[in-house]
């Protein structure tokens, strides 16, 4: 048993805390106030290697381990949780998608540009009436000669507008349900593609959230992702890895409110002494701290074992459920803490507040988290 | 073009500096450590000659204990190609003169065209090293700059010097040492890959013997200087705030600059 991060683990976090301090938290309340895109954020994340962590160098990533990984969206988590959910999402969900079930071809075409940054990746399951029930997906995919027709809309997709390559998840067979799923990579500029609605969001509002539509789009008959009806069971796996991505997301939330508190409750005297002072605020941040910390453990536990290779759907899970419900506590009370300063945004634990809520909703709500760590420990006869 | 790197691991400057009760020193629990920044413009500087004439080699030296090596690894993570490390117990205390000592000393067994400084550390802000390391090198130096050409031919240089009221633009003969102020350039961070691929630089490891020194003439014993005691910079006094009418408080105002700050 070793806690300790090793040289090149401890060398990331710093780079990306000082990169973070210096670059993202000044705009951080910019970015949201406006619900822009913060382009210029992310080309510098390009060129760090930072759209491409978790992915090979052969496939122009960095190569680095899942606890790297963590680390790294903990301090974006922290800075601007807009920009963990970008990095999050292009490299958990489209990227991974593409190293998990791509051909040698498909890698090269489509990971290589995510893996450098040339290019934004979306990956797109939900739709307007299948969101935890995603087996219920009415997008359809039918082959036709050498091409595939996508037809159908999906909703609440991240880098849906920005991004330049999608993993799409459509039906291929309505007859076998969540057994008749297939992924495929669908490039921006296909006919027939094309981005809906731009969502206007309670937080997270610097990440970018659309609708997809596709009208008789076509895709090439290569661009089938992983095998035919396999596109469910490949979901769950790059779940998996996004889980203990958000789980990070959500850990550095809750450490932005705890710093920030600790940082108020020195600060503002009433009573004639500082508040921090008062037990009832002790209690507060010892809380807060503490189940931080056991966030932390959760989230590193499952990294862990996913560098050695291990199945991690009931850890990751597991960090990811706890990790956001500390998350929207410790934000809840950073403005209990703050009081009417906390409402007010002047200072900016009310954005936490609002990103945090999104941590126990995307990538499987609160409750199918619960059903997923159940099922693991119930075993497939009961459920 | 070789060119050489001298840098200091110092604390943080975002961290909160606390002086030992004693005096003998900071307080080092808790603080985080970062490369000087005017060596990070130094540092930014060799990578982007380099960058810019397509061949060359840049080595990052420092003198610290164990710990500064992470110092080095940032720096090779930062596009550095070799590292050298000075580290030994008997180097520690030095002033800047011992360290000088030492970093020319190891500094003559290397080959090189060019070696780039920060203008001071922000720790103990002395500016010594640099200038002093050119002396015992008997190299010419250029401190304080803000912009550095390489000649075509490689033989000379020309650098900008911020002096009062004015910029001083002089032309140097190669080798020298040029020590580094801000707006230089602005530092890139490691990537994620130079991260990775820093591991697998080599970090040359020195002692005094290594260097031919004797211990006397190193750190503490080799040193000029003597640290007595460190103590903080006093507390502000709490500020006052004046009350009343605009015309009272500017009335109050003047009186107090004049009787109290005597500054009017």
């Amino acid at each position: 048993m070793n806690f300790e991060l090793t040289d090149e683990q401890k060398a990331v976090q710093q780079m990306v805390r000082e990169f973070a301090r210096e670059e993202i938290v000044t705009k951080a309340a910019i970015y949201d106030e406006k619900a822009e895109f913060p382009w210029e954020i992310i080309h510098k994340l390009a060129d760090l290697g930072l759209l491409g962590i978790i992915i090979p160098q052969e496939y122009g990533g960095a190569g680095m381990d899942y606890i790297s990984y963590a680390l790294i969206l903990e301090e974006f988590g922290r800075a601007d949780a807009s920009i963990a959910l970008t990095v999050e999402s292009h490299n958990s969900l489209a990227a991974n998608h593409i190293y998990l079930a791509g051909t040698e071809d498909q890698k090269q075409r489509y990971l290589v540009p995510l893996a450098r940054g040339e290019k934004l990746g979306a990956w797109a399951l939900t739709e307007p009436e299948a969101g935890s029930d995603a087996s219920s997906i009415k997008t359809t995919a039918v082959l036709e000669g050498d091409h595939w027709t996508l037809n159908g809309s999906k909703s609440f997709i991240t880098q849906g507008s920005v991004a330049g390559i999608c993993v799409i998840m459509a039906s291929t067979d309505r007859t076998l349900g969540k057994k008749g799923i297939s992924a495929f990579i669908v490039e921006r500029e296909t006919p027939g593609f094309r981005i809906g609605r731009k969502e206007d969001k309670l937080g997270l509002r610097a990440s970018d959230t659309a609708q997809l539509h596709f009208e008789d789009a076509r895709i090439p008959k290569e661009n089938l992702l992983g095998q035919l009806n396999q596109g469910f069971i490949d979901t769950l796996r790059v779940l998996d890895g996004g889980r203990i991505g958000i789980a990070s997301m959500a850990v550095g939330i809750a450490r932005a409110a705890l710093e920030d508190s600790l940082k108020y409750a020195k600060e503002r005297v009433q009573f004639g002494q500082p508040i921090a002072s008062f037990q009832a605020i002790q209690w507060k941040l010892a809380d807060m701290a503490t189940q931080i910390d056991a966030a932390r453990l959760l989230v590193h536990q499952a990294a862990f074992l996913m560098d050695k290779g291990k199945r991690v759907t009931k850890e990751a899970s597991m960090a990811k459920l706890y990790a956001s419900e500390v998350a929207m506590r410790a934000t809840v009370e950073a403005i209990q803490i703050h009081g009417g300063y906390g409402y007010i945004k002047e200072y900016p634990v009310e954005r936490y507040f609002r990103d945090a809520k999104l941590c126990q909703i995307g990538e499987g709500t609160s409750e199918i988290q619960r059903l997923v760590i159940a099922r693991q420990l119930l075993g497939r006869e009961i459920s | 073009m070789k060119i050489i790197v001298c840098l200091k691991q110092v604390p943080d400057t975002a961290a909160t500096i606390k002086v030992k009760p004693d005096g003998s020193g900071v307080e080092t629990e808790g603080i985080t450590y970062v490369i000087n920044p005017y060596d990070e413009f130094a540092l930014e500087e060799a990578l982007r000659i380099k960058e810019r004439l397509g061949e060359g080699e840049v080595t990052v030296i420092t003198l610290g204990p164990p710990k500064a090596k992470e110092a080095l690894r940032t720096a090779l993570a930062m596009g550095a190609d070799k590292g050298v490390h000075l580290s030994d117990p008997a180097f520690e205390g030095g002033d800047s003169y011992a360290t000088a000592k030492a970093l020319a000393r190891a500094i003559q067994g290397l080959p090189y065209d060019l070696i780039l400084c920060g203008k001071q550390a922000v720790d103990d802000d002395a500016a010594q090293v640099g200038p002093a390391m050119a002396e015992l090198l008997g190299l010419p130096q250029a401190c304080v700059i803000t912009k550095l050409e390489i000649d075509a031919n490689r033989k000379k240089a020309v650098v900008h010097r911020q002096i009062e009221g004015a910029s001083e633009i002089m032309e140097v003969s190669l080798p020298a040492v040029f020590t580094a102020q801000k707006g230089l350039n602005e530092p890139r961070y490691p990537s994620l890959k130079g991260i990775m691929g820093a591991k697998k630089k080599e970090i040359a490891e020195h002692n005094p013997s290594s260097l031919g020194l004797s211990p006397e003439e190193v750190g503490l014993a080799g040193s000029k200087v003597k640290i007595l005691k460190l103590s903080p910079p006093p507390s502000r006094a709490t500020g006052k705030i004046l009350e009343g009418e605009p015309r009272e408080q500017a009335s109050q105002l003047v009186k107090l600059l004049r009787e109290e700050a005597k500054i009017i």
